[in-house]
């Protein structure tokens, strides 16, 4: 121990002290997310057709370790079809819950239907509310679900608490604004 | 009579409630200035700039639930901060804030009754280690004993030094004697390092803040203790830095005397030099890491103490030679 090493510390200290505070003050700022963040999921549509990407083979429940997912498959009407294949998924549930944002789905999805978007705002009051279904899924809903609730009873747009600095392109059709 | 007896009450009473106010800003200071030492933006959800954050925790700390512990010797621990408390409040009534009647209590033994006063404190501290009937904090109490055999006696020396120099022990003949001849750290430079020293251990601040050290004793003395009686301990604490830094400031810093010849005003220019020692401390606490107690009493015993005693005899000699001015 010696006295310069003392007065060193004062100095660092010191620098520090007259630096930027490295706080992002969260609610009132957003945050700034990795490209790769792994947020709520989101189911996403082609983009020309606008027809959703999931078949319904269910290998993503499969894949999932948590088993979160539910997915319950229908045969398409060739007139007028909701997917591409033969099949598409008549109900797609997630369990936000029971989620441990692995991204086991993503890469077991043959078509790159389940995608994890880069949201994570999800605190709600009640369990039932946390399993997601195709509506809350779809990447037309922006935001989760209580951020939908509140921007619909106070008429305001959603107001998500972060920014990405591009969005990565499996999640092609996505607005994070 | 009755009218210089009802003018110290009213006086008396103006200083705790300063100082009860100066307690609750400190807690604000020094949380914030600690976050901006580690990069952080520290408490700023309660009014602006987390002003209103003093309040919040005094309400939520009224509303605390008051726990005994079983095994506590009751008598004690109910004691024990009160202890603290009521002499941590005290121990600023003779240093003085301005001219004259800017004191409460102008004592011609002033220097003496601040050290014995904040001294007594740690009886609060050591009972409440010994009443909580818990392990932990016996140890912190035992800490803040030896601690006092350790820098006790380095602050007594510390401070003969600038008595012999000034020739008073009347902290308003000190202030009078820097006005008059430039400020002790000046005179004194030797004894202002050992006295600061010895002083952060006196307010068990870092490096010395073995007494309740989180990381080994849990908090340390007040861990059994809850609610307002954890408070007490907490404001008792809080002043003894309080009140050491205005201590510093008028002994070597020339208290409320305005320095370069600018303009009086009682309380001002003490209140901005004491802000420089709470400063200091809080940088010092930041930056620095805890002793153990048996290396902090080495340091006050085998250092402290004897360089105090040479620059005690120097100054004796200097004095001595005619050279008191």
């Amino acid at each position: 121990m010696s006295v310069m090493a003392l007065a060193k510390a004062l100095g660092i200290t010191l620098r520090h002290f007259f630096s930027r505070p490295v706080t992002v003050p969260y609610p009132d700022a957003p945050v700034a997310i990795k490209p790769r963040f792994h947020g709520r999921h989101v189911l996403t549509r082609h983009p020309d057709s606008g027809l959703e990407k999931c078949i319904g083979c269910s290998l993503c429940a499969a894949a999932c370790p948590a088993y979160a997912i539910y997915v319950e498959p229908a045969e398409n009407d060739p007139e007028n079809p909701v997917s591409i294949g033969e099949r598409y998924a008549k109900v797609y549930e997630i369990n936000m819950l029971r989620c441990i944002f692995c991204g086991n789905c993503e890469e077991a999805c043959p078509t790159g239907a389940i995608v994890l978007g880069n949201e994570f705002e999800l605190a709600d009051y009640r369990y039932a509310d946390f399993v997601y279904t195709k509506e809350d899924l779809l990447l037309d809903a922006v935001g989760s679900r209580p951020q939908r609730r509140e921007a619909a009873r106070t008429g305001k747009p959603v107001k998500l608490g972060f920014e990405v600095p591009y969005v990565r392109p499996e999640l092609e059709g996505v607005k994070y604004e | 009579m009755i009218w210089q007896l009802f003018l110290t009450a009213v006086k008396a009473l103006v200083l705790i409630l300063a100082l009860l106010f100066a307690f609750a800003y400190i807690t604000w200071i020094m949380r914030r200035g600690l976050a901006r030492f580690q990069v952080r933006l520290g408490p700023n959800r309660v009014g602006p700039f987390g002003l209103l954050q003093p309040i919040a925790d005094a309400v939520k700390a009224i509303f605390k639930e008051d726990i005994t512990v079983e095994r506590a010797d009751r008598v004690l621990y109910w004691l024990a901060p009160l202890i603290a408390f009521t002499f941590a409040l005290a121990a600023f009534a003779a240093i003085p804030v301005g001219p004259d009647g800017w004191v409460v209590a102008n004592l011609d033994m002033g220097v003496l009754y601040v050290f014995a006063v904040s001294e007594l404190a740690v009886y609060g501290i050591f009972l409440a280690g010994w009443a909580s009937g818990s392990k932990y904090p016996l140890m912190g109490g035992l800490r803040s004993i030896a601690a006092l055999v350790g820098y006790e006696l380095a602050l007594g020396m510390a401070i003969l030094p600038v008595v012999l120099m000034t020739g008073s022990l009347n902290l308003q003949d000190i202030v009078a004697w820097q006005q008059k001849h430039g400020y002790l750290i000046l005179w004194q430079f030797p004894a202002f390092l050992v006295y600061f020293v010895a002083s952060l251990a006196e307010m068990s601040r870092t490096p010395f803040d073995f007494a309740e050290a989180e990381q080994e004793l849990v908090a340390g003395f007040h861990t059994e203790y809850a609610s307002m009686k954890f408070v007490s301990f907490y404001i008792a604490e809080l002043l003894h830095w309080i009140t050491g830094s205005a201590l510093m400031a008028t002994l070597f810093l020339g208290g409320w005397a305005a320095p370069f010849g600018l303009p009086e005003v009682p309380v001002l220019w003490l209140f901005l030099k004491w802000a420089i020692f709470i400063f200091l401390v809080l940088w010092i606490w930041a930056s620095w890491f805890r002793t153990r107690y048996d290396q902090m009493i080495r340091f006050a015993w085998g250092v402290l103490l004897p360089a105090a005693t040479v620059w005690f005899l120097i100054t004796a000699y200097y004095v001595a030679k005619g050279g008191a001015l």
